[in-house]
C-alpha cells in the first residue's frame, strides 16, 4: 500500500521500468443512460507528456477524475505502475506516486507558500498524524517543501501569503503541492488556465523539465501550447477517443479535423 | 395486536407522515432551490398552529365562518409574511456560508418565540375540529376512527398531488426545478429569479403553517412544538436525500411508521427509535435514498 | 511577545485574580462562563480548526455532567482522579460513535445529523429511568481530588475550572501548531486538495470530533459538580446553538474567540435578562438575544476577534478582502 512497497524495485533511478506508469484500459463511466466516458485507453509513459484535449463535455474532467480516483469507473482498469489500484481510494494513490492538480486552484490562500508545500508533503512523511510534534519543526516535510516549491520556481516567495501571489505564480504553486509528494505521474488539469503570454512560456518551460522526471497527463485548451509539449495527444468527443497518437498523426487525422480541429485555425499550429 | 388496532395505527401512521411530508417538503425545496438552510422553519408550523387557535374568535366575529375560514385566512396571511420575510431577511442568506444561515435562521427562531410569547403567551391549548369533521368512522366491530385524522391524511395527498402536478405540468414548476439545477443558466433567460425565489419562499412557509394548523386539533398547541418538528424534519431531509421532494415523501412515511409503531411496540424507547432509524440509512446510504430529486 | 498572547495570558490572571474582588454570587457566575469557554473551546476545535459545523455539543456535556452524578456514589465522595477520565471517557465515546455516523456525510447533511444524534441523547435522558425522566438527578456528595481539594467549596471548584481552561486552552495551542493540528486546518480549507496529497481525512476529522468530545464532557462534569444537579435540559439543542453563537460572536479560527465568545454571550444573557435595564420586558430576553445573534453575525464576519481589525480596515479604506485573509490567520 506505500509508496515504497511499489518503488521498492526502482529505487530512485527506476531502472526497472518496462511498462508505462500509468495505464487505464477500457475506462467507461456511465451516469443512468448518458454515457460521459466510453472505453477509453491510454498509457503514460515516464519522460513523456500525454496530453488529453477535446472540447468541454467531452469526458476530459470525468476521465482524470477516474484516473484521480476520485470517481469510480463503471467499468475498466486503473493501472499505477503495474499494480491495478482500481480500487484504491485517492490518497492511496496519492501517496503510491500518483500526483494531481486542479484546474481550479486548490491551495490554501491563508498559509504561506511554503506551509502549502510542507502541508501537501505531511502525507507522505513517517507518522503524519502525529500530534504531539510541532509542524515546523518537521525537517522531512519542510526539506520536500522547498524542494518542490524551487522546482516550480517559487523559491522566492515562499514567505509570501498564498492568497497574495498573482495568478501565475498560485498555478506554479498548484503544481508545486502536486509535487511536494515525490509523485511518480502528475495528472495536469488545466494548468495554464487564466495565465498571460509570458507566464505560459515559464509554465511550458516547467513542464518540459519535470517530463524529463515524471510521466504527465495534461488536459488542456491551448492548443498552441499542446502541440509544443506533447508527446502524445489522445482527442476525446463526447465520451470517446476519435484519434490517439503522435501530434502530427492527430494534426492530419481527418476525423479529428473534422470534428474538432475543424473550428481552429490550423495555420496557427 | 389485532387486526384493528394494526388498522389503526396504519391510518395513524399515514396522517403523520403525510402531515410531516407537509412541513419537511417546504424545508427541503427551500434548501434545494435557494440553497439556504432555515431553522426557522419549524417555526412556520408553529405560528400555523397558533394561528388556528388565535384566529378562530377573531374570524367567527369578523367574517362569521368557522374552521375552514380560519384555514384561509391563516394560509393567506401565511403567504404574506413569507413573501415579507424572504424580502426583508432571507434574500441576504443566499450568499451567505450555511453556518452564517444557521445562525441567523437560530436567531429568528428565538425572535419568533418571543413575539408569540408576546402576542399569544406560553399556555398550551387545543383546538376544536369543526363540527363536520368531529365524528368517528366505525372501523371492525368495536373500534371507531375519527373523521378528522382521515380528513388530514386527505388533505395532505390532495396537496402532494398538487405539488406534483404544479412542478411537473405548469411553467412555474419547470422554472422552480430549472432554478434548482442551475441558478445562473435560469437567470441568463431572463427568467425574474428573485420573484421564483420569494414564491417558492412562501410556498414553503404556507405549507408548514397550513400544516401546523390543521394538526392543531390533533396535537396539543404548545411553545416548544417548532424545535421539535424542525428536529423530526431534519431527520426526514437527511433519510429522503435533500431537494428530494420524493425522497421527503417516502421519508416521512417511513418516520410516521417507525414512530407511530414504535410508541406502540416500546413506549420506552419511541422518542428514540427515529433516530436510530437515520443511524441505520445513514451506514448504508450516506446520501439519502434519493439524491436532488 | 505577540498582542494575542499578552491578551490570553493577561485573561487568565485577571480571572486568577478576579476571587479576591468578588461575592459568592460572582464566584459562581464566573465560574459557569469558564466551563462556557472549555465547551466553546471544544467546539471551535471543530468548527474553527476542522471546518465542521456540529450543531450537537450539549450532547458530549450533558453525557459528561450525567455520568458524573450517575457515577457517583451515594455515601461518600468519589474521586475526581477516576470521575473525570470516565465522564470525559463517556463523553468521548458517544462523539467516536455519532462522529463515525455523521462524517459520512456532507455539509448541511453534517448539522442535520449532529443536531439530530444530540436529540436522540436528550430523548434517551428525557424519557427513560436512566436520566431520571425531567425531574433530573441530584449530586449528593462532590467529588473530591486526594485530601485537600475539595470540589464542594466554591472557591476550590472556581480555581479547579480555572486551571483545567488554561490546560484545555494549552493543549488545544500545542494540537495547533502540531502536523495533525495543520491537517486539520488544511481539510478546513480544501478537503479535495488534502486527500489529493495524500491524507485519508476521515480519521482526522473522527479524532477531532472525539477530542472535541472529550472536552465538551470535562465541561459537562465540570458543571454537575458545581450545580450539585443534572437535568435533560443540559442536553438541549437550544445549548448546542448557544455555544455555537459563542464561538462565532469570538471569532472563528482563533482560540481566543471561543473565550471571548463566552464571556460575550453570558454578558449579552445578562444584560437582556437585567430587569434594571429593560424591566417587565426582561422575562421575554430571547427577543433581544436573537437579534444580538442576527446582527452580530450579519455585522461582524470575523466576530470580535475580528472587530479591531474591521475598524482599522474601515478607517484606512481597504478592502474587505484583506480583512478577511487577515482575520483568517492563526
Amino acid at each position: 500500500m506505500s509508496r515504497s512497497a511499489i518503488e521498492s524495485s526502482g529505487a530512485s533511478s527506476h531502472p526497472r521500468e518496462s511498462g508505462p506508469l500509468l495505464r487505464g484500459q477500457e475506462i467507461t463511466r456511465r451516469w443512468g443512460g448518458l454515457v460521459a466516458v466510453n472505453q477509453v485507453s491510454l498509457e503514460i509513459a515516464r519522460g513523456s507528456v500525454h496530453a488529453v484535449i477535446g472540447t468541454n463535455g467531452a469526458g476530459k474532467s470525468t476521465l482524470v477524475n477516474i484516473l484521480s480516483g476520485e470517481l469510480a469507473p463503471t467499468s475498466g482498469r486503473v493501472e499505477l505502475m503495474g499494480q491495478d489500484v482500481t480500487g484504491w481510494s485517492q490518497p492511496r494513490r496519492a501517496r503510491a506516486g500518483l500526483g494531481r492538480s486542479y484546474q481550479r486552484n486548490t491551495i490554501y490562500p491563508s498559509f504561506s507558500v511554503l506551509e502549502n508545500c510542507r502541508l501537501a508533503a505531511q502525507a507522505s512523511t513517517p507518522k503524519p498524524w502525529a500530534w504531539w510534534q510541532d509542524a515546523d519543526r518537521c525537517a522531512q516535510s519542510i526539506a520536500a517543501a522547498h524542494k518542490a516549491a524551487d522546482r516550480a520556481g517559487l523559491a522566492l516567495v515562499l514567505d509570501r501569503e498564498a492568497g497574495l501571489l498573482s495568478h501565475g505564480q498560485k498555478r506554479q504553486l498548484e503544481i508545486a503541492m502536486c509535487l511536494a509528494t515525490a509523485p511518480q505521474v502528475l495528472l495536469l488539469d488545466e494548468p495554464l488556465a487564466g495565465m498571460g503570454a509570458e507566464e505560459t512560456e515559464r509554465m511550458l518551460a516547467l513542464l518540459v523539465e519535470l517530463k524529463a522526471q515524471h510521466g504527465i497527463l495534461l488536459i488542456e485548451h491551448d492548443m498552441d501550447a499542446v502541440f509544443r509539449v506533447a508527446d502524445c495527444i489522445t482527442v476525446m468527443v463526447n465520451g470517446s477517443v476519435i484519434a490517439s497518437g503522435a501530434p502530427d498523426f492527430v494534426r492530419q487525422s481527418p476525423e479529428v479535423q473534422v470534428a474538432y480541429l475543424g473550428e481552429q485555425d490550423l495555420e496557427q499550429i | 395486536m389485532s387486526l384493528t388496532t394494526f388498522l389503526i395505527q396504519c391510518l395513524n401512521s399515514l396522517q403523520y407522515g403525510l402531515l410531516l411530508f407537509l412541513v419537511a417538503s417546504g424545508l427541503t425545496l427551500i434548501f434545494g432551490i435557494m440553497g439556504v438552510i432555515n431553522l426557522a422553519h419549524g417555526s412556520f408550523y408553529m405560528i400555523g398552529a397558533y394561528m388556528a387557535f388565535a384566529l378562530s374568535p377573531i374570524v367567527a366575529a369578523t367574517l362569521g365562518g368557522g374552521f375552514f375560514s380560519v384555514l384561509v385566512a391563516g394560509v393567506l396571511l401565511a403567504i404574506l409574511l413569507g413573501y415579507v420575510l424572504e424580502w426583508i431577511f432571507y434574500s441576504y442568506l443566499y450568499e451567505r456560508e450555511h453556518l452564517q444561515q444557521v445562525l441567523m435562521t437560530y436567531g429568528l427562531i428565538l425572535v419568533f418565540e418571543e413575539l408569540r410569547s408576546l402576542l399569544v403567551g406560553d399556555d398550551v391549548h387545543g383546538v376544536q375540529a369543526p363540527e363536520i369533521l368531529s365524528g368517528t368512522l366505525p372501523l371492525g366491530d368495536l373500534m371507531t376512527y375519527p373523521v378528522y385524522r382521515i380528513f388530514i391524511s386527505a388533505v395532505c395527498m390532495v396537496l402532494a398531488l398538487g405539488m406534483y402536478l404544479v412542478f411537473t405540468r405548469t411553467r412555474l414548476g419547470m422554472m422552480i426545478r430549472a432554478g434548482s439545477a442551475n441558478r445562473e443558466m435560469v437567470q441568463s433567460l431572463g427568467i425574474d429569479i428573485q420573484f421564483l425565489y420569494r414564491v417558492v419562499f412562501a410556498a414553503g412557509v404556507a405549507l408548514a403553517a397550513f400544516a401546523g394548523m390543521v394538526a392543531a386539533p390533533v396535537s396539543s398547541v404548545y411553545p416548544g412544538m417548532g424545535g421539535s418538528v424542525l428536529i423530526i424534519c431534519f431527520v426526514v431531509v437527511v433519510i429522503g436525500g435533500i431537494g428530494s421532494i420524493r425522497g421527503a415523501l417516502l421519508a416521512a412515511l417511513l418516520i410516521g411508521f417507525v414512530d407511530t409503531f414504535g410508541k406502540v411496540v416500546l413506549p420506552q424507547a419511541a422518542g428514540v427509535l427515529v433516530y436510530v432509524l437515520m443511524a441505520v440509512i445513514l451506514l448504508w446510504k450516506p446520501d439519502g435514498l434519493f439524491k436532488a430529486g | 511577545m505577540k498582542p494575542r498572547v499578552i491578551f490570553v495570558i493577561a485573561s487568565f490572571v485577571a480571572l486568577a485574580l478576579y476571587p479576591l474582588v468578588a461575592a459568592g454570587f460572582g464566584i459562581d457566575l464566573i465560574t459557569k462562563v469558564m466551563i462556557f469557554a472549555i465547551v466553546a473551546l471544544s467546539l471551535e476545535l471543530l468548527v474553527g480548526g476542522t471546518g465542521l459545523v456540529c450543531f450537537g455539543q450539549a450532547a458530549f456535556f450533558g453525557i459528561g455532567s450525567y455520568v458524573a452524578v450517575l457515577l457517583s456514589p451515594q455515601d461518600g465522595p468519589a474521586s475526581v482522579a477516576w470521575l473525570l477520565p470516565a465522564a470525559m471517557l463517556a463523553a468521548a465515546g458517544y462523539a467516536m460513535a455519532v462522529g463515525a455516523l455523521s462524517l459520512r456525510t456532507r455539509g448541511v447533511y453534517f448539522i442535520m445529523v449532529t443536531l439530530a444524534f444530540a436529540q436522540m441523547a436528550y430523548y434517551v435522558v428525557h424519557d427513560t429511568p436512566l436520566g431520571g425522566g425531567t425531574d433530573g438527578i441530584y449530586l449528593m456528595m462532590k467529588p473530591v481530588l486526594g485530601e485537600r481539594i475539595d470540589l464542594d467549596r466554591p472557591i476550590i471548584l472556581y480555581f479547579f475550572t480555572l486551571f483545567a481552561l488554561i490546560l484545555v486552552f494549552g493543549f488545544l495551542s500545542l494540537l495547533q501548531r502540531s502536523r495533525f493540528g495543520r491537517a486539520l486546518a488544511g481539510i478546513r480549507v480544501n478537503e479535495q486538495r488534502m486527500r489529493a496529497t495524500g491524507f485519508e481525512t476521515y480519521p482526522y476529522k473522527l479524532a477531532a470530533f472525539t477530542i472535541s468530545g472529550a472536552i465538551a464532557g470535562l465541561g459537562g462534569f465540570l458543571f454537575a459538580v458545581k450545580d450539585g444537579f443534572v437535568n435533560p435540559e443540559l442536553m438541549s439543542w437550544h445549548f448546542s446553538g448557544s455555544v455555537l453563537i459563542m464561538v462565532i460572536l469570538g471569532g472563528i479560527g482563533h482560540l481566543r474567540g471561543a473565550l471571548i465568545g463566552a464571556f460575550a454571550f453570558a454578558l449579552l444573557q445578562e444584560l437582556f435578562q437585567s430587569e434594571a435595564i429593560f424591566g417587565a420586558f426582561a422575562k421575554h430576553w430571547h427577543l433581544g438575544l436573537g437579534l444580538a445573534i442576527i446582527a452580530s453575525v450579519a455585522a461582524l464576519p470575523n466576530g470580535l476577534v475580528g472587530l479591531p481589525g474591521q475598524i482599522r480596515d474601515r478607517l484606512m479604506g481597504r478592502s474587505s478582502r484583506r480583512a478577511q485573509i487577515e482575520g483568517m490567520r492563526g
